[in-house]
C-alpha cells in the first residue's frame, strides 16, 4: 500500500472530530487558505471609533495585502489597496492618522480618501495613454456592523449582515460593556508567535487550556476575579456555534447580557474606589452598570476567521507565514463624558495585567502555541483531536451544537466553516 | 511630553554621582540576564515605576496602554510569577544578553541622576535569535550612606518597535 495521505486535498484533511497536524506546517495550504478564505470572506479591518473623523485611515491588512481603511468627508467607509496604480508603491506607511488623501512618495501620484487617482504629474506624457478614472485604488467591498467594519476582495460575497448571521446578537450584547456609552478602541498590543494562524483561531475558543496555561494568571489576580473565571466545572458555561464558522463560549454566563441585572450580585471589591470616584459625577445605576462592566463582557464571541470579540477586548489575526502570525489585543473602553476616564484607565490595568507582549497571560498562551507548531512537525499525518465534549453536545432549536465551555465545539465550527471555504472551487 | 534631549550643559561621565549611577544600571542588567528577579526589585523604591509604554514619544502612562505598567504591587506580582514556576512562558524563557551603553546623563544632583542609555538585548530560545533594541531612561535616587543605598524610582525602555508586534516574552527589559 502506499500511503496517500500526501495527495490528500486540503479539505479532506479535516474531519468532524480531527484535523490533520499538517493544516499547520504545509505553505502549499497556506497559500490556499490565503486564496480561498482571507481573499473570499469578510475580513475585520476596524472599529468605527479608530475613525471618528472625516479624513481618518488606518493600515491594515486583509490576509497578506495590505490596506488602507478611510473615512471620506461624507463619512463613508473605504478600503482601499495600499498600492499605487503606476508602479506599486505603498501610498502610505503611517499606521493611524487624518489625511486628505495619499500621494504616493515615488512619482506623486495622488489620491482621494475614496480611492479615486486625483492627480498626476507632468501628465502629457500620459495622454492618449491611459484614462485616470481607470485608475483608482483597489477598493475592497467594505460593511459594517454594530461598528465592527469588514472587508472583503470578493464582490460577490454575500451581504456582511447574513454573514454574521445569529452573530450578530452577540456583537450586540459585547457593545453593552459600554454601560450606555458608546465603546471605542483605547490602545493596542501587538505581538508574534512562529506558528499557523489557526492555533491561535483554536485558541480563543479554548476554555481548556485557561486555569493550565493561566494558573500564573489566576494566582495574581484578587480572589473575586479569580472565583469569575472559576467556569471549568460550571455546567452553565457553555460554547455555542453560531454557523458560518462563528461561535460564541460563554465564560461568565451571568455576564452574557449585561443588561440582565436583578441586583443581587456584589459588585468586586477590588473597584471601590473607582466606585467612590465615579460616584461625584455619576448616579447610582449608572456607576453599577460600568462596574458590573469592567472584565467586559462573560462572553468570547469568535468571528471566522481573524476576529475574536473577548470579553472586554479584541484579539485580530494576522496570517504571515505558515509557521509565524501576528496578533494584536485592542483594548476597548468607554466614549463617555470625562467622568468615565476613571474606568478606562483601570480598564487599561486589566488589560495590561493579562494582554501583551508581558502580560500575565499571553506570553504563556504563546508558549504553548509555540509547543504546537514545534510538536506538530511530528507526523503530520497524526490526528489534531478537537473532540473534546463531542458525546455531550445538545442540538439548540437553531440545529446548532451547544456544549460545556471547555469543549472543543467552536473549533469544530471553525473547521466545518474552513473546510467548506477550502472545498470550493 | 517626552524626557528632554537636549540637556544645555552636559553632564560628563566621570562626574563620580554619574559613576554611581551607571554602576547601578550595570548591575540592574546583569541581575536580569541572571534572572535574579528577587534581588532586582529590591533595586527599586517603593515608589518606583517600571515602564515599557507602546507609545514610544509620550509619558502619560497612567492614560495610555502600556506592555509593562509596574507599581510596587505589579512588581512584586511580576517577580512572583517569574519566579514560582507556574507561568510556562518563564519556564522556559529565552537566555539573554544585553548590552547597556550610550549613556547620557541628563541630570545629577547629590540626591538624583537621571540617565538615558542605548540597551540592546539578544534574546536566544530555540534556535532563534530575537533583538530588543530600545532608548532607556532611569532616575536613580542616591543614598546618603554610600552606593550600596541607590535605589531606582523610574524606569522607562522605549523599544525602537514598541508599536509593531514584538515577540511575547518570557523575561523582562
Ligand atoms: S509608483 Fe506611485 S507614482 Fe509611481
Ligand atoms: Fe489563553
Amino acid at each position: 500500500m502506499t500511503d496517500t495521505f500526501h495527495d490528500r486535498s486540503p479539505a479532506d484533511l479535516v474531519a468532524e472530530d480531527h484535523v490533520a497536524g499538517r493544516l499547520y506546517t504545509d505553505p502549499g495550504i497556506f497559500e490556499q487558505e490565503i486564496a480561498m478564505i482571507f481573499e473570499r470572506t469578510w475580513v475585520w479591518v476596524a472599529h468605527e471609533s479608530e475613525l471618528p473623523a472625516a479624513g481618518s485611515f488606518k493600515s491594515t491588512h486583509v490576509g497578506r495585502q495590505p490596506v488602507i481603511v478611510t473615512r471620506d468627508r461624507r463619512g463613508a467607509l473605504h478600503t482601499l489597496l495600499n498600492r499605487c496604480r503606476h508602479r506599486g508603491a505603498s501610498v502610505c506607511e503611517k499606521p493611524q492618522g487624518l489625511a486628505n488623501g495619499f500621494t504616493c512618495p515615488y512619482h506623486a501620484w495622488s489620491y482621494g480618501l475614496d480611492g479615486t487617482l486625483r492627480g498626476i504629474p507632468y501628465p502629457d506624457g500620459y495622454e492618449g495613454v491611459v484614462d485616470k478614472g481607470d485608475l483608482s485604488l483597489r477598493k475592497l467591498r467594505t460593511e459594517s456592523y454594530g461598528g465592527m467594519v469588514f472587508a472583503t476582495f470578493d464582490d460577490d460575497v454575500e451581504p456582511l449582515e447574513d454573514f454574521l448571521g445569529d452573530a450578530r446578537l452577540w456583537i450586540d450584547r459585547f457593545m453593552k460593556q459600554g454601560g450606555g456609552y458608546p465603546i471605542k478602541v483605547l490602545g493596542r498590543h501587538r505581538f508574534k508567535f512562529r506558528g499557523n494562524w489557526k492555533i491561535q483561531l483554536e485558541n480563543t475558543t479554548d476554555g481548556y487550556h485557561f486555569p493550565i496555561v493561566h494558573r500564573s494568571w489566576m494566582a495574581s489576580v484578587d480572589p473575586e476575579t479569580a472565583d469569575m473565571m472559576s467556569f471549568m466545572t460550571d455546567p452553565a458555561a457553555v460554547t455555542h456555534a453560531l454557523g458560518n464558522g462563528h461561535s460564541v463560549m460563554q465564560m461568565v454566563p451571568e455576564h452574557s447580557d449585561l443588561d440582565a441585572d436583578d441586583g443581587t450580585e456584589p459588585l468586586q471589591s477590588r473597584f471601590d474606589p473607582l466606585v467612590r470616584e465615579l460616584s461625584r459625577t455619576l448616579d447610582p445605576t449608572r456607576v453599577r452598570r460600568l462596574i458590573r462592566a469592567m472584565h467586559g463582557t462573560g462572553f468570547n464571541l469568535n468571528l471566522f476567521p481573524n476576529v475574536s470579540m473577548s470579553a472586554a477586548f479584541f484579539r485580530v489575526l494576522r496570517p504571515i507565514s505558515v509557521d509565524e502570525t501576528w496578533i494584536e489585543h485592542i483594548a476597548i473602553g468607554v466614549d463617555g463624558p470625562p467622568g468615565v476616564e476613571a474606568v478606562n484607565r483601570e480598564r487599561l490595568r486589566i488589560h495590561e495585567h493579562f494582554q501583551g507582549p508581558f502580560g500575565f497571560g499571553t506570553p504563556d498562551d504563546a508558549e504553548g502555541w509555540d509547543r504546537v507548531q514545534r510538536g506538530a512537525r511530528g507526523a503530520p499525518e497524526m490526528p489534531i483531536l478537537i473532540n473534546r465534549g463531542l458525546a455531550r453536545e445538545t442540538t439548540g432549536p437553531d440545529g446548532r451544537p451547544t456544549s460545556h465551555v471547555t469543549d472543543e465545539t467552536g473549533m469544530r465550527a471553525a473547521y466545518a466553516k474552513w473546510k467548506e471555504m477550502m472545498s470550493d472551487a | 511630553m517626552p524626557e528632554r534631549t537636549d540637556a544645555p550643559a552636559p553632564i560628563p561621565m566621570t562626574d563620580p554621582r554619574v559613576t554611581r549611577a551607571v554602576e547601578l544600571v550595570w548591575r540592574e542588567a546583569e541581575l536580569l540576564d541572571r534572572k535574579d528577579y528577587v534581588t532586582w526589585n529590591e533595586l527599586f523604591t517603593d515608589d518606583g515605576l517600571y515602564v515599557i509604554p507602546v507609545d514610544p514619544t509620550g509619558d502619560d502612562f497612567a492614560d495610555t496602554l502600556n506592555m509593562v505598567y509596574d507599581d510596587a504591587r505589579m512588581r512584586r506580582m511580576r517577580v512572583t510569577r517569574m519566579t514560582e514556576g507556574y507561568a510556562i512562558a518563564a519556564v522556559d524563557a529565552a537566555r539573554t544578553v544585553r548590552t547597556v551603553s550610550r549613556f547620557v546623563p541628563q541630570s545629577a544632583s547629590d540626591e538624583e541622576v537621571v540617565l538615558r542609555s542605548a540597551q540592546i538585548l539578544i534574546a536566544y530560545k530555540r534556535g532563534n535569535h530575537d533583538i530588543w533594541a530600545g532608548e532607556v531612561l532611569h532616575r536613580i535616587r542616591l543614598s546618603p550612606e554610600g552606593p550600596g543605598g541607590d535605589r531606582i524610582t523610574r524606569k522607562v525602555v522605549r523599544l525602537v518597535d514598541s508599536e509593531e508586534a514584538v515577540p511575547a516574552a518570557g523575561f523582562l527589559l
